[in-house]
């Protein structure tokens, strides 16, 4: 098996564990944290599609930078959209 | 996409082959926008009416979201390895890792019409006869997963149509550089990335 292979198996191994990880805190009594904990979590699972199977490892700086646009925005209209419901009343 | 020589206005492949990803890219990026949307009006709902959130969210599957989570991870890992497989000369490795990934891809559908059929016996679908909510939240909710899912299950049928296409392509599958299996799996693993968040999102926000 090559390392690339075995890289991708791991990458996979990973991503599964993980899975199971976030699956396991949902029945924990975590309170206010839990959805903090889910959100963490499936950052880590994307951070892992994106690094290991979409190859961002490989690239230079401006396809990485071309695949993160979208996440920057997205996390600008999700922050601002926050700020606004949370300081109502 | 996978011819040997550069084509216009590009003088050499690599540039070509680079601008090929880059194009797939910004894609990408659009495609979060565009998902972005039901993201922000799901976390508005949550802010807003985490009990009800909470109870709403509680009438889906979580057995059949975890699985087919864990069948679009692994389809994602038989697409990386198909890249892999052409990259190294393997083609019929990449042919074969291809159609195992639309295979999972089409068992993730399966599972999706499965739940879509119990939702429906269960009066949870909007617009249909039956459909029954316990107040507006929990049709807003349902709402919002339909249409989430919907348009993820879309974009799982056109990657399962760009990967056999890919999959039955000769000249795709001898590319040492894998141009368009490569980008073929990138979109693949963007509906996975997608399908990542919307499982916190929508069933995991239904355990107590």
């Amino acid at each position: 098996m090559s390392i690339a292979v075995r890289r991708l198996l791991l990458a996979w191994i990973g991503l599964i564990a993980l899975l199971a990880l976030t699956v396991g805190l949902a029945f924990l009594p975590l309170g206010a944290a839990k959805p903090a904990a889910a959100y963490l979590i499936a950052t880590a699972k994307a951070a892992l599609v994106l690094w290991y199977f979409m190859e961002l490892r490989r690239e230079g700086g401006l396809p990485r930078l071309a695949a993160g646009a979208g996440f920057v925005w997205l996390s600008v209209l999700l922050v601002l959209t926050a700020a606004d419901f949370l300081s109502r009343n | 996409m996978t011819e040997q020589a550069a084509e216009e206005p590009f003088h050499d492949t690599d540039r070509q082959e680079q601008a090929d990803r880059l194009g797939m890219l910004v894609f990408l990026a659009s495609e979060i926008m565009l998902f972005g949307g039901i993201f922000a009006a799901t976390m508005a709902l949550r802010i807003q009416h985490p009990q009800d959130y909470m109870k709403a969210a509680s009438h889906l599957r979580l057995a059949l979201g975890t699985a087919n989570t864990a069948i679009l991870l692994t389809s994602s890992l038989a697409a990386a390895l198909a890249v892999e497989g052409a990259r190294s000369g393997r083609s019929r490795w990449a042919a074969r890792a291809l159609a195992a990934a639309c295979l999972l891809g089409t068992a993730f559908l399966a599972v999706k019409g499965y739940e879509y059929a119990g939702e429906y016996r269960e009066g949870l679908m909007p617009g249909t006869a039956a459909a029954h909510f316990s107040g507006p939240l929990q049709r807003l909710f349902m709402d919002l997963y339909f249409l989430a899912t919907g348009l993820h299950a879309f974009h799982v049928l056109t990657g399962i149509v760009l990967m056999l296409t890919a999959a039955l392509n000769r000249t795709a599958l001898h590319d040492r550089r894998a141009v368009l299996i490569g980008n073929v799996a990138l979109y693949w693993h963007l509906v996975d990335i997608v399908w990542i968040f919307l499982f916190p999102t929508l069933y995991l926000a239904g355990v107590p």
